[in-house]
């Protein structure tokens, strides 16, 4: 996967759990939990739909890494990357 | 609220029902509420029409119950109606055009859940627009109209319930640890969150402090049988819903768990039950995380009490080591002076601070 196509998947996953979201107002590399005031229940669903887009589990020590679109693209590129060598 | 929009009917005449069944929807001032039926039985007639404006409390359909004669026709009640607005112009769908959507449309769909096949586009040559699609979404709560009656529920508790409250700092430190040691084991799909444990808490406590449980009417206390805490869940637009968990006592924590996802994703997405707001026989408010330490509720009556949890912080606190950095929660209570006293809320609230130092028996 490209960046660009594993930030439109982040950003789908916000939308499932923020449909407000303005996309252009999101800032990359600041936290979107203040961004778009999402709580603890929000937050989890995100990264369900993020563990059923990428189908590879997500430690809880890993969240905070999913925070921001910057930090989540490069942990998803990483993750997917060596789940896909796992598998082939 | 007073009254409701019926949207539509799910049973027709002659389907059998079950108590608990879903048979409408109606719009109302918090959102699109589901509709349960008390009673089994079969349905003999529906009342109100779709589009109708009906008060609570009116009648919506007529349910036979087995073995009961069915209504002769002529002796159903017209609906009486508070507005009957002639129903608004909807274009109907025409089979074949669902193909034509433009891609920003398609998009919103996808994000929304809604089927393209079921609307009617109103742009060139019948394509279904962004507009089309977002009239077609399930309707979003009216927050002025939400603002309205958290108002006047709010002013109607600060006027008639007198209020006393109580606060109680407690250490979370071997609850939470133990909650992190239990997410190990689980996938992210079924992570607990601490707010699972803290409304377990609350519903185990309320077993030895009913007079915390249940509804000031009519003069006077009427504790429930049933714990069906109250989540208070805030809509990100503006608003508060505080839809009730049932029986919160008896869910094992990954059942609480679910029930509260699925309540928060209703709450802010549409689709609660009619049962779940109007029976919560106590409520529980966190302001998260990101909120403040100390949350100083105010009661949502009829219910007689309200507890309240503020954010989880890291603090020093005094052990029979020394002193510790752990991380703590400050619990509060309001409750009703007419139906308990601060001594008896103290204990309550003591009780829920010693639940959670036994995470392991939630």
């Amino acid at each position: 996967m490209t960046d660009e196509e594993v930030k439109v998947a982040v950003l789908k996953a916000l939308a499932s759990v923020a449909p407000e979201l303005n996309e252009a107002a999101l800032v990359p590399d600041k936290s979107f939990r203040d961004q778009l005031d999402i709580d603890s229940m929000d937050f989890l669903n995100y990264v369900i739909a993020l563990h059923e887009t990428f189908r590879i589990d997500i430690p809880e020590a890993d969240q905070r890494l999913l925070d921001t679109i910057e930090s989540a693209v490069d942990y998803l590129r990483r993750r997917s990357a060596r789940a896909s060598t796992a598998r082939g | 609220m007073e009254a409701g929009v019926l949207v539509e009917w799910l049973k027709k005449p002659g389907e059998r029902v079950a108590r608990g069944d879903v048979i409408a929807v109606v719009e109302t001032q918090k959102g699109a509420i589901e509709i349960e039926v008390f009673q089994a039985g079969t349905i003999d007639a529906l009342l109100a029409q779709p589009g109708q404006k009906l008060a609570v409390g009116a009648a919506m359909a007529i349910i036979r119950a087995d073995g009961e004669e069915p209504v002769p026709r002529e002796a159903v009640p017209a609906m009486p109606a508070v507005v009957a607005p002639s129903p608004p112009a909807v274009p109907l769908a025409r089979p074949g055009l669902e193909g034509r959507a433009s891609p920003a449309a398609r998009r919103r769909a996808a994000e929304l859940g809604v089927s393209l096949g079921g609307i009617a586009g109103t742009g060139p040559g019948g394509a279904i627009s962004l507009a089309d699609v977002e009239a077609a979404a399930p309707a979003a709560p009216s927050f002025a109209g939400m603002r309205e009656v958290i108002g006047a529920a709010m002013a109607r508790s600060k006027r008639e319930i007198p209020h006393y409250y109580l606060g109680h700092t407690v250490d979370l430190e071997t609850a939470l640890r133990w909650l992190e040691t239990e997410n190990l084991k689980r996938s992210v799909a079924e992570r607990i969150l601490f707010g699972a444990l803290l409304l377990k808490a609350v519903a185990l406590a309320l077993r030895t402090y009913p007079e915390f449980n249940g509804f000031h009417v009519e003069g006077k206390f009427k504790p429930s049988e049933g714990i069906h805490v109250g989540v208070a869940i805030s809509l990100r637009q503006g608003g508060l819903i505080a839809p009730a968990i049932h029986d919160a006592d008896r869910l094992s924590l990954p059942g609480l768990m679910a029930s509260l996802r699925d309540l928060v994703r209703r709450a802010r997405c549409g689709g609660l039950r009619s049962s779940e707001l109007s029976d919560p026989t106590i409520t529980a408010t966190s302001l998260g995380e990101q909120g403040t330490d100390i949350v100083f509720p105010v009661i949502y009556p009829p219910q007689v009490a309200i507890v309240g949890f503020g954010a989880i912080a890291r603090r020093p606190w005094v052990t029979d080591s020394g002193i510790e950095a752990r991380r703590i929660i400050f619990l509060s209570l309001a409750a009703d002076h007419r139906v308990s006293d601060g001594h008896r809320g103290g204990r309550f609230l003591r009780a829920v601070a010693e639940r959670l130092q036994e995470p392991q028996a939630l």
